[in-house]
């Protein structure tokens, strides 16, 4: 199964809902495409749902930190929700959770935009 | 199962989409051996990174260049190589990717993941070419019950 990605807002936050793999070739791409519209919009608060995300390799770990980095370029700002255990495995031990922001409850991440 | 070892070869195009046959096959190996799903998963995700590296850094997405991948497997182990048929690789080269100035990097991460996973992780070049990765992981006391 690709990567489905489904967009709602609160307030100025984007949340995008991801459902699926994000592994080369499959989710990277869509992933980019979306972060890409969100910033050309001027959407530069962003929140990504990882809840039902069922995989990600090292490349589907690349893409969140790529797009971690074109949103901060952009002068936004990009952050996590709903880490799986293995989401979290393969952040925490690249240390990259110290380079998220993450968090397990929607309300509290969207309030933490303000 | 035979004690002094199994073995299961497969070949597959340098193509993303045979990642998957890769992997569900590793998922069927594992679950054969007796590995516990926690480290099936990561065992799997090692071979994944493994393969895909095959490809696009070893064979260089050239699809007329095979990835070869030869499953050993045992009692109380698997062992894994996945051959490529590229100009060689130098693992020291690989960055660290948890060195501060590679950590926004959106490369770099599998080769360290297949070491954090497996017990043993090994790079040989044969003279015939390519890069052969190495791959064992012994079933944990746990797993086997001792």
């Amino acid at each position: 199964m690709s990567l489905v990605i489904n967009q709602r807002t609160i307030g100025e936050v984007t949340i995008l809902d991801l459902s699926g793999k994000i592994t080369i070739g499959v989710g990277n791409v869509q992933l980019r495409e979306a972060i890409k519209k969100l910033l050309e919009a001027g959407n530069k608060k962003i929140l990504l749902n990882l809840a039902d995300v069922s995989y990600v390799d090292s490349s589907g770990i690349g893409e969140l930190v790529h797009s971690f980095t074109t949103t901060s370029n952009a002068g936004g700002t990009l952050k996590l929700l709903n880490l799986t255990k293995k989401i979290q495995d393969l952040l925490a031990i690249t240390k990259l959770l110290t380079v998220f922001e993450t968090f397990s409850n929607e309300d509290e991440a969207v309030a933490s935009f303000k | 199962m035979d004690p002094t070892g199994s073995t299961i070869e497969l070949s597959i195009d340098s193509d993303f989409q045979f990642v998957e046959l890769v992997a569900s096959v590793t998922d069927s190996i594992t679950q054969l051996v007796g590995f516990g799903p926690e480290e099936a998963y990561w065992i799997g995700l090692s071979v994944r990174e493994s393969v895909i590296n095959a490809i696009k850094h070893g064979n260089k997405l050239d699809v007329k260049k095979p990835v070869e991948v030869k499953f050993v497997i045992s009692d109380d182990q698997i062992v894994i190589y996945v051959k490529d048929f590229g100009e060689g690789f130098d693992p020291s080269c690989v960055p660290n990717p948890l060195d501060p100035v590679n950590l926004l990097n959106p490369n770099g991460r599998g080769i360290f993941y297949m070491r954090t996973f497996m017990d043993e992780v090994d790079f040989q070049t044969p003279s015939s070419g390519g890069t052969v990765v190495v791959m064992r992981k012994r079933k944990t006391a746990k797993t086997t019950g001792l």
